[in-house]
């Protein structure tokens, strides 16, 4: 029986769906587009400005492209993304993936599961466990260091950015790392075999046989944790941004303007350029799913 | 030089491994330490710290707070996901899939930071800042659409012969549902409550944003505000409100992976 509309009336999927669909169009959706009427007002946090905001037009905007804040938090969020979501989770997630693909022993499950751990505590927590970690008279890392002879580092003063960077790859490899070993394991093993036996070495195997196999995936990767690694908030619970705006990425700026000098009108203008940011990489995930459909 | 070379890697997995594993070592052990540090300092295992910590009745409240908001949360996401989802699943209504790829793309680019601005605007002007309800609508609005596709694919592969059964008894609509639907929806309203609960538990932007008084601060607020009013001398106090806090996440960490493997959270986050 072809039965996809007599389960439910015409009236009962409307009631099905409106509880859902307007909570999500009032807290989800709205804030969307009103950010962007936001952004064209001088509407404040608190005060006047905060019950009758005025009309500002394009101000907020081009404020935004003449202040050196905004520009920094733009340059400081570029890095963060390229040395943590790329050179970071994706390069170490592929380089693990592959190097426990071939050995094929049970370090699979102890480098997995420590990974894994570390993608799922509460963000409070990893963050705190950082500042443990990094701490420049009692931390972990500079009494290994010692070991080697080096002397202590105070890691968060003196390279903020390096410091986020490190943390949001120990953070979030997790998720390259299980897509990339799913992914290997869809290649029939008679190619990785048959190159072996044609005396390829593992470099020579990655390049030839594996890559082409998962560059589909690879890129699904690259655009999801780029546009994830964008709209992460955790280091401001270790550097809070500093010292003195290092490491103040783009989130960190927002919260800043908004929340403590309190310029929800012009928060929102920053705001608007992190949504298109996600727009566009959003776009780019949507497009590489459909692609990999067709092909 | 094979040798060489497999024992280099092995070196680097085991470098890797200690990388991921010394920190969390630290939230294992520094809760029970008697001398508690900011190195690993292991000492007889003691009890003190948590003790100490019954006493705090912030971080007490806080633990109340954070319930209240997770399982609010989650019961509205799972009962309206799994309404929605359902409705997806076995109707064919013109714009069905403009409808989706919409979710999909507002459910991706408005984050949590992207948002958070329009957000506590939009709350001020409901009167709702500084309530539970404000962020309990907030995470449920931002985990909807996520519950809403990982249902759909479930219910899409559940058979039909269930219902097209029940409809010869004369069930319809919300009956159907609530008979025959809901329960064979099971597994997969389970996966969305574990994923929205660990996600909702952890968050620490939406409360810090919406919720101004120190009564109704959740958990990760509270860490947050400990770690900085009261700073590293009280590490002992701070470790063991971390590790139980953290807790409920391990639990389900530990009963899923040995359930579905780890390969299974690939799928959960994000």
């Amino acid at each position: 029986m072809d039965s996809s509309q007599s389960f439910l009336s015409k009236k009962s999927i409307a009631a099905f769906l409106a509880p859902a669909l307007i909570l999500i169009a009032v807290f989800l959706i709205f804030p969307a587009f009103w950010v962007l009427y936001l952004g064209l007002t001088d509407q404040a946090l608190t005060g006047v400005k905060a019950v009758m905001p005025s009309f500002t037009g394009l101000g907020n905007f081009s404020r935004a492209f003449h202040d050196r804040f905004f520009y920094n938090a733009l340059k400081v969020s570029f890095i963060f993304v390229f040395g943590s979501a790329w050179l970071g989770q994706a390069l170490l997630g592929l380089v693990l993936a592959v190097l426990l693909y071939e050995m094929k022993s049970r370090w699979r499950a102890v480098v997995n599961g420590a990974a894994v751990l570390a993608w799922i505590i509460p963000e409070v927590v990893v963050a705190y466990l950082w500042i443990a970690f990094l701490d420049k008279d009692f931390g972990m890392l500079n009494q290994m260091i010692a070991l080697i002879g080096i002397d202590k580092v105070n890691w968060l003063y003196n390279h903020p950015i390096l410091s986020i960077i490190v943390f949001n790859t120990w953070r979030g490899t997790a998720f390259s790392l299980l897509l990339f070993t799913s992914a290997l394991e869809t290649i029939p093993p008679s190619y990785i075999e048959s190159a072996k036996v044609m005396g390829a070495g593992l470099w020579r195997r990655f390049f030839e046989v594996v890559l082409p196999q998962i560059r589909a995936i690879l890129l699904t990767d690259l655009i999801l944790i780029t546009l994830w690694t964008f709209n992460v908030f955790t280091p401001f619970l270790l550097t809070g941004g500093g010292p003195s705006f290092k490491s103040e990425i783009l989130p960190i700026y927002i919260w800043r303007t908004s929340f403590k000098y309190f310029k929800l009108g012009y928060g929102s203008a920053v705001s608007t350029t992190l949504l298109l940011i996600n727009f566009a990489f959003a776009l780019l995930y949507l497009l590489a799913q459909r692609k990999a459909k067709h092909a | 030089m094979h040798k060489i070379k497999k024992g280099a890697l092995y070196v680097f997995l085991a470098a890797v491994s200690v990388w991921f594993v010394l920190p969390i070592l630290w939230l294992l052990l520094t809760p029970f330490s008697k001398e508690p540090s900011l190195g690993l300092s292991l000492t007889a295992p003691t009890l003190k710290n948590f003790f100490e910590l019954s006493h705090a009745a912030t971080a007490l409240a806080a633990f109340k707070n954070s319930a209240i908001i997770s399982v609010s949360s989650v019961l509205i996401v799972v009962v309206l996901s799994s309404l929605a989802s359902y409705a997806l699943s076995r109707s064919n209504f013109p714009g069905k899939q403009l409808l989706i790829t919409l979710l999909l793309i507002f459910s991706s680019v408005v984050t949590g930071v992207a948002a958070m601005v329009p957000v506590y605007a939009l709350c001020q002007k409901l009167g709702l800042i500084d309530s539970y309800l404000a962020v309990v609508l907030v995470f449920s609005a931002g985990f909807l659409p996520t519950a809403i596709f990982i249902l759909k694919d479930f219910i899409d592969r559940v058979p039909r012969a269930y219902e097209e059964a029940a409809l010869v008894d004369g069930s319809r609509g919300i009956d159907l549902y609530f008979h025959i639907v809901f329960p064979l929806m099971g597994p997969g309203l389970a996966v969305v409550a574990v994923l929205c609960f660990v996600n909702i538990w952890s968050n620490f932007l939406v409360p810090f944003v919406l919720i101004r008084s120190n009564a109704k601060i959740p958990i990760s607020v509270a860490i947050y505000q400990f770690f900085n009013e009261v700073g590293l001398p009280r590490i002992g106090l701070i470790s063991a409100y971390s590790l139980l806090y953290a807790l409920p996440v391990l639990l389900v960490y530990l009963w899923v992976s040995k359930k579905y493997g780890f390969g299974f959270f690939g799928g959960l986050k994000g």
